[in-house]
């Protein structure tokens, strides 16, 4: 048995740092804090490393299977006799990986921010952030059970709040991040009721249990059933719409674009790399529950997935503000990694879809990573984030461009990058599955590669426009993660994903699929064609083609309009015809009527104050007439 | 002498203390040290409780003494302490010395300011040490008058009106709270023998059916109304709008809690039979307030009546789960009233400073105050994180056990108010951003408000001391929470004997 008490530190220490950078950053020189997160996170990521290479080399194997191994779990919250909140570690083989790619992509970004943020107001503030996020990112992936999830869950979230508005006298800025932090709290809602059902009917949050295949989330599958899906089905669909909401997938995604008001390295580390990806983590966390006893929910996963991927690679096509493009190409590969979940099975060879999912997410971080960090160099030198105002880079930023070329073959999914390698597994996964969802991410391939070529052409072909000064490449502290992440596109498709990350922690054989390799990568090349054709000098056809299907072009330019509906939604429905009418009720109605009992407690007490004038004449009045009246009662009347 | 006598005499002895101070100056320090000590003294409460109960100390309450006060009716002045009323009695202190020093520069008759909030903790303090239900009352109506004087007196905008609203409606509260003791009273021997006020004894016999189903509503509504139960919360508005600084904080902070714990204490407690009849109908009041206050707090643009309606949706989710009856749900009521208290208290006490440098409370008169006043401003985003249930803070571990509680009930109707409830988690999101984006971010807006000064020392202590709890409760909750339930369990097993559903 391998001893992973250590991996507790990947917790604590990040955490330290955020408590240090946060409570003293503004007291240390700038230049120290930078320091200080960055060495910080560099021994995470080296203790990250260490127990990647024990658990998957050394660590004991029960069946050929990966053990879930419990690192560290303490009582945090206890609630009922069965239910309990802790926090803990949790080594698996999805959790280790996770480690490895928020670790790195972390690391990278700190080293990264140290040249992007230079002479920023707030440079401080901004490392003892990204402590904050790495901190709460890492404790998401380790978590031993649901409950543990849902708190760095919110973490992620307000780090996030926190870092798209890191910029916050920009109002822009402002109004983004809060968009995020509601749209997606709205989804936590869900997650939490899908959290409190399934714990109810399981008497468990713990994940070892939950997802054990003779636990009483798989086994005692019967439950009633509400709207002809059971209980847990249905669970497990609320517990989903958490992940729709993090993962920015349809239709919970219109905060991710607006998120790119964020410094760029965020965007790289937050919104393409990592807390994006936290949904399809969600899925995968819980697949065993997904896959044998919820399978309707799975396909729920598979649907929202593909959709989301189509839509967000339509509307890429159309944006011209570069981190726009790049959010909406996030959103469709997030797409494409949910598809894959959607469309696996459990166990061997059928797990494939599982595993692609795994390997695709595992690629993408290091491919999108690299793009919004070479897109934050660009930005960096041009000082504006849209495409138009930009062309003819190549020459002025050379390792940008050629590290972004890297990127941008990688996810068209040219071999022998990774991402052909990761997209194939999808793929073919997907074919085996369901047509229909196989042709759509067929077309999503060719479309990626169109819209990352048109991108690239864009940016580094094209006119050369003109700059206020001749752009020049970034610092060494910018270029060299981009070359590290270059290298890591390129050569992590090597990685033995199917070992190593498997659906029931077993290794299978898979290999290429001709019949899918072959198509997939003949449209990405296709794409790339047509994006040349269009960009790679200035041409008229993009014009053409955009009056010609004036409509389609406006709604898909516009974003299909999802962001007017919500906006109706918030603005008119909640704001002026609940909240407005509530406030008013309140303020006329229910305190109206306590103003209203007071007044006519007042009325009626002027009145009665008459009888008590002090007057003698009346009180006279009043006693003779008064025993006349009753003299006459008692006389005459009373029998 | 005992130690829970002391919380009384403590605050007594200050103002004794007060009154016969010459210089005006050193007012604030005597009382600063006079709640420094209660506030120490809380501390070593909680301690000794704890080590009380490891050592095994299994009875209900501890430290109990008790006094013959008045032979007929038969009043004691009886006290004990749970792990409950300790938690309370914690809360209290703090909230009382972070007052303090948030109002550090109250210039109008400073003498007396100091005097009446003391005179109105020293009732709260009385409250939760009672398990008397006379005393208890009597220390009830002691916090609620000074409040008519603090608010008319020191207070800002329409004050007479509010301070006699809110007086008003906290005296019709406690209306049909008399009316309910004394029902228990005369029926605290159903089968003969001497009635009694203590809580203790009352709860071992039950109180015959047809009195609880008149006794328990009177009590429930009557402490309802200072818990800020729907329809009966409109005094706290206008209330808080008019109240200074320290008085909102108090009030907010543990004078509504008087509200939730009587509730619980007197009504549930002592009733439970007509509490699971008819606790129908007040969870659908308590589920309207939680979502009606949210609501109402989105479109506020004063600062206060924003804190105020978000009061009424927090505290109506103490007053839900304490209707849920259950040992979490309980649980999660009572750290959320503490957790509340803190936090409406330190946004109380951020407001005032506010209002002190720019004069206004109105939020779209303000804005960017992050860039001018960072400290005050950070402090604010993390009240109102706390307000929203960011794990790491108090307000997410009341929330969650709560909504965690509240789910334990397999019918479709509990199911359904709960979800109604778990909805504000999404609400109270909208308006304390709102509120955080309009006021603190975005460029300056108000070009008097370029040159504001930050925190000074004495606002810091404050706010740095409710943080601090706040955080404290939200980081490590395990040990509260265990003191909390373990001390639930007789009024569980009594329910449970009642109605195990």
């Amino acid at each position: 048995m391998v001893n992973f008490g250590y991996t507790i530190w990947i917790l604590i220490l990040p955490f330290l740092m955020f408590l240090l950078l946060g409570l003293a950053g503004h007291k240390l020189k700038p230049k120290l804090s930078g320091l200080l997160g960055t060495i910080g996170l560099g021994i995470i990521t080296a203790l990250s490393y260490v127990t990647a290479y024990k658990y998957f080399f050394t660590s004991e194997k029960v069946d050929e299977a990966f053990q879930k191994l419990t690192a560290f779990n303490s009582v945090w919250l206890q609630l009922t006799e069965n239910l309990h909140i802790d926090i803990g570690i949790l080594l698996d083989p999805i959790s280790v990986m996770m480690l490895i790619v928020v670790t790195t992509v972390s690391f990278m970004v700190h080293i990264y921010s140290i040249g992007y943020m230079h002479g920023e107001k707030g440079f401080e503030r901004f490392f003892a952030f990204l402590s904050l996020f790495t901190f709460s990112m890492l404790g998401l992936v380790v978590a031993t059970n649901i409950f543990q999830m849902y708190i760095f869950w919110e973490l992620v979230g307000v780090s996030s709040y926190l870092l798209i508005g890191f910029y916050y006298t920009k109002p822009s800025a402002v109004r983004a991040s809060k968009k995020a932090f509601i749209v997606t709290r709205f989804a936590d809602m869900g997650f939490l009721i899908g959290i409190l059902i399934l714990s109810f009917n399981t008497k468990t949050f713990d994940f070892i249990t939950l997802t054990s295949l003779s636990g009483p989330a798989i086994t005692q599958t019967g439950g009633a059933a509400f709207m002809g899906l059971s209980v847990l089905t249905w669970s497990m669909i609320f517990v989903y719409m958490g992940g729709v909401g993090k993962s920015a997938m349809f239709p919970f995604h219109i905060w991710l674009p607006d998120a790119m008001e964020g410094p760029t390295p965020v965007s790289a580390l937050i919104h393409a790399a990592t807390m994006v990806v936290a949904g399809v983590y969600l899925v995968a966390r819980m697949f065993p529950i997904y896959s044998i006893a919820a399978p309707d929910a799975l396909e729920v996963v598979a649907y929202v997935g593909a959709f989301s991927s189509l839509l967000a690679a339509v509307i890429a096509c159309t944006q011209t503000d570069i981190k726009r493009v790049l959010a909406y190409s996030t959103m469709s590969q997030i797409g494409y990694m949910m598809l894959a979940l959607g469309v696996s099975g459990y166990g061997g060879h059928d797990g494939l879809g599982y595993m692609a999912s795994m390997f695709h997410l595992f690629t993408h971080a290091m491919f999108k990573a690299l793009l919004f960090l070479g897109a934050g160099a660009i930005i960096h030198a041009v000082h504006s984030n849209y495409m138009t105002e930009m062309g003819g880079l190549r020459k002025y930023l050379p390792i940008t461009h050629a590290t972004f070329l890297i990127a941008c073959l990688t996810i068209a999914g040219v071999p022998p990058l990774s991402g052909f390698f990761s997209k194939d597994e999808i793929l073919t996964a997907a074919l085996h599955h369901n047509k229909l969802l196989f042709a759509v991410e067929y077309a999503v391939a060719g479309l990626t590669a169109f819209y990352m070529f048109r991108l690239y052409f864009s940016i580094f072909w094209g006119k050369e426009r003109h700059y206020h000064h001749t752009p020049h490449e970034a610092p060494l502290t910018m270029t060299v993660p981009l070359m590290i992440l270059a290298v890591g596109s390129v050569f992590s498709g090597f990685i033995p994903f199917s070992k190593l990350v498997t659906s029931d922690s077993r290794p299978f054989e898979s290999h290429i699929e001709m019949a899918v390799a072959i198509p997939s990568v003949l449209i990405g090349l296709v794409g790339i064609f047509v994006a040349y054709i269009m960009y790679s000098k200035e041409t008229a056809i993009p014009d053409k083609l955009a009056t010609t299907f004036k409509y389609s072009y406006k709604w898909a330019y516009n974003k299909f309009y999802i962001d007017e509906v919500y906006l109706f939604v918030t603005k008119n429905i909640i704001f002026r015809y609940i909240s407005t009418p509530i406030a008013w009720f309140d303020r006329h109605i229910v305190d109206g009527t306590m103003n209203l009992i007071a007044l006519v407690t007042q009325l009626v007490s002027f009145r009665i104050r008459g009888f008590q004038s002090g007057q003698l004449q009346k009180y006279g009045y009043v006693f003779v007439t008064g025993a006349i009246a009753l003299a006459i009662i008692f006389v005459y009347l009373w029998k | 002498m005992d130690i829970l006598t002391l919380f009384v005499v403590i605050p007594v002895l200050t103002i004794t203390a007060i009154l016969f101070i010459k210089d005006i100056k050193h007012v604030r320090v005597v009382t600063a040290i006079g709640m420094g000590i209660q506030l120490i003294m809380a501390a070593v409460l909680v301690f000794m409780y704890l080590a009380a109960r490891k050592a095994g100390a299994s009875e209900e309450m501890l430290f109990v003494r008790d006094y013959l006060w008045f032979k007929n009716p038969n009043i004691h002045y009886a006290i004990g302490v749970d792990g409950i009323s300790v938690a309370m009695i914690a809360l209290t202190s703090l909230v009382v010395f972070a007052g303090i020093f948030a109002s550090w520069e109250v210039e109008f008759l400073t003498r007396e300011f100091f005097v009446s909030l003391i005179l109105l903790a020293s009732g709260v303090f009385g409250f939760f040490i009672s398990i008397d239900l006379f005393t208890m009352f009597l220390f009830y109506e002691l916090a609620v008058i000074p409040m008519y004087l603090l608010i008319g007196i020191w207070g800002s905008g329409p004050k007479e009106y509010s301070a006699m609203k809110l007086t008003l409606m906290l005296m019709g509260g406690s209306a049909l709270i008399l009316a309910g003791l004394l029902g228990i009273y005369f029926n605290s021997a159903p089968d003969g023998g001497q009635f009694t006020f203590n809580i203790l004894e009352i709860s071992k016999v039950t109180i015959p059916m047809s009195a609880q189903r008149l006794f328990f509503p009177l009590t429930f509504v009557g402490f309802g109304v200072l818990g800020a139960l729907f329809p009966f919360h409109t005094w706290s508005p206008d209330g808080h709008a008019s109240a200074p600084t320290a008085v909102s904080m108090l009030h907010a902070g543990v004078l509504m809690k008087l509200g939730g714990y009587g509730a619980f204490r007197v009504a549930i407690f002592l009733m439970p039979e007509a509490a699971v009849e008819l606790s129908w109908i007040f969870i659908i009041l308590t589920s309207i307030s939680v979502v009606y206050g949210a609501f109402g707090a989105i479109v506020q643009k004063d600062l206060k009546y924003i804190n105020a309606y978000s009061s009424v949706s927090h505290c109506g989710l103490v007053l839900f789960a304490i209707l849920m009856m259950n040992q979490t749900a309980l649980n999660g009521a009572v750290i959320q009233m503490i957790s509340h208290g803190l936090m409406t208290a330190l946004f109380f006490a951020l407001i005032g400073m506010l209002y002190g440098r720019t004069h206004t409370r109105m939020i779209n008169e303000m804005g960017g105050l992050m860039k001018v006043i960072p400290f005050l401003s950070v402090c604010y985003v993390i009240a109102g994180l706390a307000s929203l249930g960011l794990p790491g803070l108090s307000g997410f571990v009341a929330e969650m056990t709560i909504f965690v509680g509240a789910f334990q009930h397999t019918d479709v109707f509990h199911r359904v108010v709960t979800i109604v409830a778990v909805s504000s988690i999404v609400i109270t999101a909208v308006y304390i951003l709102r509120v955080v984006a309009i006021l603190l971010l975005g460029p300056t807006t108000d070009e008097h408000h370029e040159h504001l000064t930050d925190a000074k020392w004495f606002e810091k202590v404050s706010v740095v001391t409710l943080i601090g709890s706040v955080a404290g409760i939200g980081l490590a909750p395990y040990w509260l929470s265990t003191m909390i339930g373990a001390s639930l369990s007789p009024l569980v097993e009594k329910i449970v004997s009642v109605n195990p559903f």
